[in-house]
Parts: C-alpha cells; structure tokens; sequence
C-alpha cells in the first residue's frame, strides 16, 4: 500500500513537471454486450452531440476500434480532453453458430465471427496505448469471468488507471452489490449507459481518474 | 440419472507447474493449446502471467479463423482470495510469486467444443459440459 501511495504521488509529480498531456487516452474495455459502446456514445453525445458507433443486441456488434478525438469534458468548472478508444469485446471463444441465433445467415455469422476473433486481437494490442481505462461491466451479469480478471490483470501489470462500471442498472436483475465485491481494490460506479442514469457521478468518477494518469 | 448421453468420454490432463515454469511465454501457450486441440482439459497447477493470459487469448483468436472446428477456449482460475491474507502473507507471497511463479491457484482450461461453460464465484468452479 505505502509503496503504491509512493508510486503515485512520483508519478503525479513526473507528470506535472515533464508531461503535458493533450489529451488522455481514456479506453472502454470488457466483455462482449456489457455497453461499451452504449456508454461512449452517451459521452460523445453529452459533450459533442455525435455518436462513435452502432450497437445491437447482437454480440461483438463492434469488431473494430472506435476513437473519438478531443472530447471535452467539463464538471465543477474544470474541463478535461479525452481520447474516447472504444474497443470490441473481449471473449476466449467465438461460435458463428450462436450469431445465426439472432437470425443472421450462415455466410453472414461467419465473416461477422472472423472479423470478431480480429477485434478481440485488435483490442488486447490498444492495451498498450491508453492512458487510463473503464472497465465497462453488464451488472446483471457474473462479474467473476476470467475475461474480467485477464483485462484488470494486464492493467494493473501496465500500471494502467482502472475504474469498473457497472452498467444496466437500470434493470430489475442488475447487482451493484455483486460487482462492487468482485473487485473491492477498485472504485465502482453504477450507471445506465442506455438511461442516463448516474451519469454525474459517472464523470466525477472519470475526473478522479484522471488524476492518477 | 444423467439424460444427456452425448458426452463419451472426457480426457482431463493434469499439468505440475514444473511442466511449464520454465519455459518461455510462447512455448507455455503452444503447450497448453496443443493439448486442447487435442480435446482435452488442462489442469494446471498455477496461474499464468496476465500478459501470457491475454497472449493466450490472441493466440487462440488466431487459431479459430485457422483450424477447422475450433472455437475458442473456456477458461478459469481459482486462487486464494487475496483479502484474506495478512499483510506479512502478501510479502511473502508477492516474493514467491516473483521467484517461482505463483503456484497457489488452479487453472481449468478447456476446448469452448466440449466444455459449454465455466460459472465462477468466489467459493467454487462449476464446468458445464456439452
């Protein structure tokens, strides 16, 4: 604890006298279908009233990385620019079967599979690109999935900024308890990227974030 | 009574971590997915690195576009839950870990054809099988 109090305070002192950053590259990583891009695009359309991308209810809908440049975000007077990097799901199986689920043709789900298995690549390798990053969580879902533990632990080995967000909290099987618990060494904050909810705490969150880049 | 009658047989291959510890990152993988590719399920005593565990993930991404059938991996690893160690324990830990590997975990790694899911909660792993 102490060593990591140590960490962050020379880092944030580095930063202050040799880095100006333009702006941070702030990454939406999790598994597939969590609401990465349903919470990027409610950032985007709060602060520059633009979408980064399309989402369905069809899994790995995003297959390629998004960005959004300069987005400025303002809370209490202060105004931060962001890199938004939203990134496809991330999974340790792909079946084109389970697309053809959601009525989709053959030929259709496999190249949607193959182009799926290309952004979860695509995705581990922005790894080393961001400054920080959201953990976006679907909170009706079990939080203790290996992909979970996999993404938090390369993070922390990059010594990467992480808070969890637990989306969907605007259903009635959303466990913000659950989550919360999964991950006790990190700050999580509940929201519905699909309502609005929480949002401000949400930013507030992003701001305290911020600082530890 | 057990109704679904379409599994025949199933193969688990016990790994030490003496198997993999020292190896490098690229031949640990390909130990690990030769054998699931062989329809088997890995015990492995320990834990890989994260990165190795993203690797593992690219490496298997690679091969679902390549090899006929493949459709990714389940993967789960259970381990002492770190809040319940005194703070002496996790130096202690934290220095064995640095020079062994951490060894006090189990990872079940199976092929995504055979193994349906893998449910985890603090407590226990439940596999569910095709």
């Amino acid at each position: 604890m102490a060593i990591r109090i140590l960490k962050d305070f020379t880092k944030r002192i580095f930063n202050i006298f040799f880095k100006k950053r333009k702006q941070i590259s702030l990454g939406f990583y999790g598994p597939p279908n969590a609401g990465k891009t349903s919470l990027a695009n409610r950032i985007c359309k709060d602060w520059t009233g633009e979408e980064i991308g399309k989402v369905s209810n069809i899994p790995h809908e995003t297959r390629h990385v998004q960005f959004k440049e300069e987005v400025e975000i303002k809370y209490k007077e202060k105004t931060l620019k962001f890199k938004l990097v939203d990134t496809p799901g991330i999974a340790t199986k792909i079946d084109y079967e389970d697309f053809m689920k959601f009525k989709l043709k053959k030929r259709d789900a496999q190249k949607r599979a193959k182009e799926a298995t290309q952004g979860i690549i695509e995705s581990i390798k922005w790894l080393d690109d961001v400054d920080a990053v959201i953990i976006v969580l679907d909170s009706t879902e079990n939080p203790y999935s290996q992909v979970n533990i996999t993404i938090i632990g390369n993070l922390v080995s990059r010594d990467i900024p992480v808070l969890v967000v637990a989306n969907k909290i605007d259903l009635a099987k959303s466990d913000l308890k659950k989550i919360a618990a999964a991950f006790p060494e990190y700050e999580v904050i509940g929201i519905s990227a699909k309502t609005g909810k929480n949002m401000e705490d949400f930013y507030e969150a992003v701001f305290r974030l911020s600082k530890k880049v | 009574m057990v109704k679904d009658k379409k599994l025949k047989g199933l193969t688990l291959h016990f790994m030490p971590y003496s198997e993999i510890s020292k190896l490098e990152t690229v031949e640990r993988i390909k130990k690990l997915l030769r054998i699931i590719l062989d329809n088997k399920v890995v015990i492995l005593q320990g834990r890989l690195k994260p990165e190795e565990e993203s690797r593992l993930i690219e490496d298997t991404m690679i091969m679902i576009g390549n090899i006929k059938g493949f459709k990714g991996v389940e993967l789960a690893v259970i381990s002492q839950d770190s809040e319940t160690k005194t703070m002496v324990d996790r130096v202690k830990f934290g220095l064995a870990k640095a020079l062994v590997g951490q060894q006090d975990a189990i990872t079940v790694i199976g092929p995504a054809s055979i193994v349906k899911e893998m449910k985890k909660d603090p407590k226990k792993l439940e596999v569910m099988m095709r």
